[in-house]
Formats: structure tokens, C-alpha cells, sequence
């Protein structure tokens, strides 16, 4: 275990009187597939969101890597080295899947010259490619990326967050929406990414969270419930009532 | 190592030789537009083409290539006329360090105004551009000892011109044409710039999703600020040659309805095509000088062809073109 990444301390969400999140204390260690889950509305979007920049926490404080995230705009987050997928599939869509990819590897390095020629920064040319042989759509480089297959987007989606090298890879329901092959394929890439960097999970689909994570995180109505390893969660009395308690032997 | 793939990602290379030729799409369109006056009924006609060519190729990269739908477009249009005319006439500024000049103060002009519409989004955006246009409009309407008012201004003549030392007679329409059109050259070279650098990539990902370029780490409200002043800058310069041309600047330059006819020419040409501006700006005067010979309600007409276009050929006609040609995909 190589100490810790990110920590988030007292994180509190407000919107307007509702509450979408309290006083959540979590500490996340490097090189580890952590999966959060929880009831619809137990504020685990809103989590992310926060995590990624996208919202800004009404209390509390966020560290990565030693340093305050507080205060930064969204758009900064990548260059700290957090980097996500959103639930419902977010690309470029007229944009070549190739394209799609080498734009999002083009961020961190220049955005306003207008002066050289895209066609000639080569490096990101070859990083976007190595992005895609990962997830598997090298084959598919020239294609524009709407007439992608729905898995097909959502492994590009990953690409796209992949590509920036990552400290922390944010992957919000993946697998949302794919039939049984595609989510074969998808856990078959997470296994593959989780060997190599910290990545955060938040999956409704038990079965698979509790197969692929080192460490499970439960939140319910906006607070922490539990948090250990997957038999730990599986066999946790508060767990098994909120959340598996409709089906009993679920997972 | 070898990368296959540079270039690849601008554009996916047409099949056959087409494709090859487009890619000089900058000396083509130059080729074209220097026939132009042989193609055209007349030579005023090919002048105006010209000149609004360029406004709309400025507006064409605000919303063609970055999906931003502003109306008041015709705020650059005219300052880019005015600033030329003043200096000209006012101060006695040779052409083209007046040129320079005018394309400088409305590139200030479109940091204003940008840095107050950019924070806005979709049908928010376009009103408030429309609304600052409008401003502009009325600024020029009251500072009369200026700009001349609502009579326009007057009295800068432009008759000879001297290039690298040459006196060239400006009155000469063929002349006039051919110094005209070096300045439109140098806005679509400018725009392909753009359009080939990092920062082009930049606003096709902002127009293709805009919260996923933040999430990639692009700073969106900086880009699109960015991309406003550039579009404001070759939209003046449009006006810089009409202010040439004319040797008058009429007030209606700045009007609203200056705006929605740049609107029209893009979309009649072809959004997110290269050489569509200067098709729409060809399509939309000659049917104005058609129709307009038939009945002084021209206007109805062109709107009624204006709706078709919208309702069956989205792309305009130079995009639907491209893509009957089967190089739509290659160079838009």
C-alpha cells in the first residue's frame, strides 16, 4: 500500500433545505479499486461530483496528494490528476473516435496556440492510440464516435479519462445500460485497470461491485453507512437492511 | 516509432484524387474567388461577395466551428467600417495602417463584449450579443460628430491606394477587387489556421460537448472568449473593406438586421464549411438583386427560402455539396 491519495474531510452538500450529503470523512489509499454504492438518492453522484470539481462542497475539505482542492475550478481537476466517466455516456459524438481521444490527451499539454499544426503534435497522436488499444477500440480509430455501440461509447468514455495518465480514475456506473456481454467486457477492463491505478467505483449492480472491489463504500440519504471489505459489507446487519434487505442471499 | 495516424485525426483522407486537391483548400478558394468577377453578373456584385464572405467566414467560426449563436455579428461588421473611416478621414492614417487599426480596436470591442455574453448559454447568449449590438448601434446613432450620425459617416475617399510604393488607382473596379481580395485571402488563411491548430480542436470539442471538454481539463469560458475575438476580428475586417470600398459607412451596418443576414448567409452557405461563406454571401445577393428587380418585398421571398433551407438542407448548399460529393467528411 502506497499511502494515501485523496481524503475528504466533513464533505457536507446543500442544495437550497435539502441535505444531499453529510459530514463524510473517507480516506482513500493508492492502488485500490474502491466501489461506493447506495440507494437511489444516498448522494453518491453528488460525491463525485464533488470529488471531480463539477460541485463545490458547502462544508468540509478535500486533499489530494497533500493538497487542498477547495476553491479549484472543475476544469483544473485533471491537471491535479483526477480524472472521470460520467453515468449517462458523455463523448465527443461528430468528433472520430481517434479525435475524441487525442483532444482529451491535448489538454493537459496546450489549448490556445493557434499556431502549429495539431496534425504535427505526434506524442499525442501516439498516446491517444495507446488509450484506445486499452480499452480495446484501436480498431475503430477512424470512426466518428456516434455510430459507436452503446458499450463501445462507454469504453471510449473511459479512454477519454484514461488518456490523461490519471492519479485517480472517477468511473460513474460504467457498466449503466449494457447487456450481459458488454458488462462481461467492461469488468474484464476494470479488473485489467485496477491492477495499475486507484480507481473509484459507483456501481448499482451488486454482484459485480462485490466481485471487483478491495473496499466497498455504502452511503445512505447523504451519510456514510459503512465502509470495508466486500464480505464485511455483504454480512453488515444496517447494509443487508437498506440495501439488500428486499432479496435475502442477494450477492 | 511511427505514428499512422498524423493528420489522420483532422480529417479521415477522401477516397481519390478530390480529396487530395481539397487539400489546398486555401489556394482554391483563392483561385475561386479570382474568377469571381467573370462569374458574376457584375463586378459590384463580386466585391460584395467578398466583403460579406469574410464577415460570415468570422461568424462561421463562432457558430459554425464552436457552436455559439450570436446576434450581433453586424457590432464587428461595423466597427471594423467605422474605426477604418475615422481613422482615414479623422486622422489621415494611410490604408492599411488604418486597417490595422480598426481590426485592433474591434478585437477590443469583442473582449467587451465577449467577456460579458461568454458567461452565458444557449438563447441567453444570443440575446445578450444581440442586446450589446444593439448598444453599439445607439452609440453610433448619438456620437454623430463622429460617426455622422444616422446620415453615416462620410468624407474619407479612398482614391489611390499605394502598395510597396506602387500608386495604384483605387477607382478602378478590377483593382479595387484585386487589393480586396488579398484581404479576404488573409482571412482564410487566418481561419485555417485556427481551424488546423490545437486551439481548433479545442472549440470543435467545446461545440461537440462542452462539459466534457471542461471535465478534460479545458478552461471552456476562456476558449470561448477567446474564439469571440477572433471571430470579431475577421468579421471587422469585412468591414474594414467595405469602409474601402464604399468610402462611406452607412449606420444600417450596425443594425440588427445586418446580424440576422449574417445568420442567413451561413446558414444558406453551409455552417462548418470552408468555402460556404462565401457561397451563402453569393447566394443570399443575388437572390436580394433578383428578387429584389421583381418586387420591393424581396424580403419575404428570401425568408421563405431561408425556412427551406433550414427545414431540408441543413447543411446549406456548399455542405450538401461536399457530401454528394462524398467529401462532406473529409473537409468541412
Amino acid at each position: 500500500m502506497s499511502g494515501e491519495l485523496l481524503r475528504a474531510e466533513g464533505i457536507g452538500k446543500r442544495f437550497g433545505g435539502f441535505v444531499a450529503l453529510e459530514d463524510i470523512t473517507l480516506s482513500f489509499a493508492a492502488g485500490q479499486l474502491t466501489s461506493i454504492i447506495g440507494p437511489n438518492g444516498a448522494g453518491k453522484s453528488t460525491f463525485f461530483n464533488i470529488l471531480s470539481g463539477v460541485l463545490t462542497p458547502t462544508s468540509g475539505k478535500l486533499h489530494f496528494r497533500g493538497r487542498e482542492l477547495n476553491g479549484l475550478p472543475q476544469h483544473r481537476f485533471v491537471h491535479q490528476g483526477i480524472s472521470r466517466s460520467y453515468q449517462i455516456t458523455n463523448i465527443f459524438p461528430d468528433l472520430s473516435v481517434h479525435e475524441n481521444v487525442r483532444v482529451a490527451a491535448q489538454a493537459l499539454t496546450v489549448s490556445f496556440d493557434i499556431w502549429r499544426d495539431r496534425a504535427r503534435l505526434t506524442e499525442l497522436h501516439g498516446r491517444a492510440d495507446a488509450a484506445l488499444d486499452a480499452v480495446g477500440l484501436l480498431g475503430k480509430r477512424g470512426d466518428l464516435a456516434k455510430f459507436l455501440s452503446h458499450g463501445q461509447q462507454r469504453a471510449l468514455e473511459i479512454a477519454i479519462a484514461l488518456v490523461s495518465e490519471p492519479e485517480l480514475l472517477l468511473l460513474d456506473e460504467p457498466t449503466a445500460g449494457m447487456g450481459p456481454e458488454e458488462t462481461k467486457d467492461m469488468v474484464a477492463l476494470l479488473e485489467r485497470l485496477a491492477d495499475k491505478r486507484t480507481v473509484l467505483l459507483v456501481e448499482h449492480k451488486m454482484k459485480m461491485v462485490l466481485g471487483l472491489s478491495k473496499r466497498v463504500v455504502v452511503l445512505h440519504h447523504g451519510r456514510l453507512l459503512a465502509d470495508g471489505a466486500p464480505d464485511d459489507i455483504r454480512s453488515n446487519p444496517d447494509v443487508r437492511r437498506v440495501y439488500l434487505g428486499q432479496s435475502e442471499g442477494y450477492g | 516509432m511511427t505514428h499512422p495516424s498524423s493528420g489522420e485525426a483532422l480529417a479521415k483522407p477522401a477516397p481519390g484524387g478530390l480529396g487530395r486537391v481539397l487539400d489546398h483548400r486555401v489556394l482554391l478558394s483563392i483561385a475561386v474567388l479570382a474568377l469571381l468577377p467573370w462569374l458574376l453578373p457584375s463586378k459590384a456584385l463580386a466585391v460584395n461577395v467578398l466583403i460579406y464572405g469574410v464577415v460570415v467566414i468570422g461568424y462561421n467560426l463562432l457558430f459554425g466551428y464552436t457552436g455559439l449563436l450570436s446576434f450581433g455579428q453586424a457590432a464587428f461588421f461595423g466597427a471594423g467600417a467605422y474605426f477604418t473611416g475615422i481613422a482615414i478621414g479623422r486622422y489621415g492614417v494611410p490604408w492599411f495602417a488604418a486597417v490595422a487599426i480598426a481590426v485592433l480596436l474591434s478585437t477590443c470591442l469583442a473582449a467587451v463584449i465577449g467577456i460579458i455574453s461568454t458567461r452565458t448559454r444557449g438563447i441567453y447568449f444570443s440575446m445578450v450579443t444581440l442586446a450589446l449590438a444593439q448598444l453599439v448601434y445607439y452609440v453610433a446613432l448619438q456620437a454623430s460628430s463622429f460617426t455622422g450620425g444616422e446620415n453615416g459617416l462620410r468624407g474619407f475617399t479612398v482614391d489611390r491606394i499605394s502598395l510597396f510604393g506602387l500608386q495604384v488607382n483605387f477607382l478602378d473596379p478590377v483593382n479595387k477587387y484585386y487589393v480586396l481580395m488579398a484581404l479576404a485571402a488573409l482571412a482564410m488563411w487566418f481561419q485555417s489556421r485556427i481551424l488546423n491548430s490545437p486551439f481548433g480542436a479545442v472549440i470543435e470539442a467545446i461545440r461537440e460537448n462542452e462539459q466534457r471538454a471542461r471535465a478534460c481539463g479545458y478552461d471552456v469560458e476562456r476558449s470561448k472568449l477567446v474564439v469571440f475575438m477572433l471571430s470579431g476580428a475577421i468579421s471587422s475586417l469585412g468591414g474594414c473593406m467595405l469602409a474601402l470600398h464604399l468610402s462611406i459607412v452607412p449606420l444600417d451596418l450596425l443594425h440588427y438586421q445586418t446580424s440576422g443576414m449574417i445568420v442567413m448567409m451561413v446558414l444558406l452557405g453551409g455552417a462548418r464549411s470552408f468555402f460556404g461563406p462565401f457561397v451563402g454571401a453569393a447566394s443570399f445577393l443575388i437572390l436580394e438583386d433578383v428578387i429584389s428587380l421583381w418586387t420591393p418585398h424581396w424580403q419575404i421571398f428570401v425568408g421563405a427560402i431561408f425556412v427551406l433551407f433550414v427545414l431540408f438542407l441543413p447543411k446549406g448548399i456548399w455542405g450538401t455539396l461536399l457530401d454528394t460529393l462524398g467529401i462532406g467528411k473529409a473537409r468541412r
